[in-house]
């Protein structure tokens, strides 16, 4: 079972704080978005290669 | 609620950050990526081999970013003297705006992320040498031969002309002596450019206790050395055309640079003993960065002239 001390000493950031861990989020959160983009992206890039390679070698029944 | 002092936290060891994400920016060191991502651009559209724009940018990105974590781990590594450096001092954590322990953690988590992404997504040659580039200029550079030695920046330099050389390797997979050429013309530009800051900047380095030239060898031999690296400089920005790598028009532009790279180091040379303003150190190292600038321009737009002028045919 948890108990939850009702006393607990919780922290209040400054409005300098708050406005700066905000700042902090977007970036990552941009940053991260960016990276599950270019990883897709990259991906697509890299199979669409690869298939035209096999269906050009006829491995497909192409050519 | 009660609310906790923000003194008690700070004396138990906690520390609510005010960084912002432009703080974390600062420690990538945008100028001297912008350079990076420059100088390794010029090497991947030279390269002679066909490379998809997506994989392109992906590996540019990866290399800027390798580039700005090793800018982290060293202003986390040179906070202390940073701090005493009219230069750096207002750097992200000699000002107290990021802990060091955040920026070593930025640094790392950076050094991983640009190092796997450029494995994984373009070619492992080119990412073994953006990790060793890090390597270099975080450990061997920044923490051994920056204090140590005044041939600090002759070897460090390296790290700083890999740039190129990884640009080439993402595209082709290998590395040429084309790319080498590359390299080596920002490997001897290095030490001219940053012993002349460092001859107006030698109070600067002297209170930091960083054995620059000017503070080790004198102002004397600084400058003859500059002079001498700026002959040497000279000739291997011509080579690419004397290779048979460029047109002429590339060494015509390359030797009317080195000419005046000759010419401005020259004149660092004839300087007076107690010349105090040292313009023409601070004139050598403003063209410096055009000279740079310049000349892999010039080499982007030869290879890409020439290429499209041998698809039209002519």
């Amino acid at each position: 079972m948890i108990v939850v001390d009702k006393n607990l000493e919780l922290v209040t950031l400054t409005e300098r704080q708050q406005k700066a861990r905000r700042n902090r989020s977007i970036a990552i959160g941009v940053a991260l978005a960016a990276l599950v983009v270019i990883f897709y992206a990259v991906t697509i890039v890299r199979f669409g290669h690869h298939g035209a390679s096999i269906t050009g070698s006829g491995l497909l029944g192409g050519g | 609620m009660a609310l906790a002092d923000d003194r008690l936290m700070e004396d138990a060891g906690f520390r609510i950050s005010e960084a912002t994400a432009g703080d974390f920016f600062a420690l990538l060191k945008p100028r001297v990526m912008s350079l990076v991502v420059f100088t390794a651009f010029v090497g991947l559209v030279a390269a002679p081999v066909a490379i998809n724009p997506l994989i392109a940018i992906v590996a540019i990105l990866a290399i800027a970013i390798g580039a700005g974590a090793s800018g982290a781990l060293n202003m986390w590594y040179d906070a202390d003297i940073d701090a005493v450096m009219t230069r750096t001092a207002s750097r992200p954590v000699p000002a107290g705006r990021v802990t060091p322990g955040e920026a070593l953690s930025f640094g790392l988590v950076l050094s991983v992320l640009s190092v796997m992404t450029l494995g994984v997504l373009v070619n492992w040659l080119s990412a073994s040498l953006l990790a060793f580039t890090i390597f270099f200029y975080a450990v061997i550079y920044t923490m051994w031969l920056k204090r140590w030695t005044p041939q600090n920046i002759v070897i460090g330099g390296a790290a700083g002309a890999i740039p190129p050389v990884i640009g080439w390797a993402a595209a082709t997979g290998s590395v040429s002596l084309e790319s080498v050429i590359l390299f080596l013309i920002i490997f001897l530009w290095t030490p001219p450019h940053f012993w002349a800051l460092a001859l107006f900047k030698s109070d600067d380095y002297a209170r930091a206790g960083i054995p620059m030239m000017p503070n080790v060898a004198g102002q004397a031999s600084t400058r003859r050395q500059i002079f001498a690296y700026a002959l040497i400089l000279a000739p291997v920005g011509v080579l690419p055309w004397a290779l048979g790598y460029t047109t002429a028009g590339y060494g015509v532009v390359s030797a009317a640079l080195g000419a005046g790279f000759v010419w401005y180091a020259w004149k660092v040379l004839a300087m007076a003993d107690d010349d105090r303003a040292m313009k023409p150190a601070k004139a050598l190292f403003g063209y410096s960065l055009l000279y740079l600038f310049a000349i892999f321009a010039a080499y982007l737009v030869d290879c890409v002239v020439g290429r499209a002028l041998m698809m039209g045919g002519v």
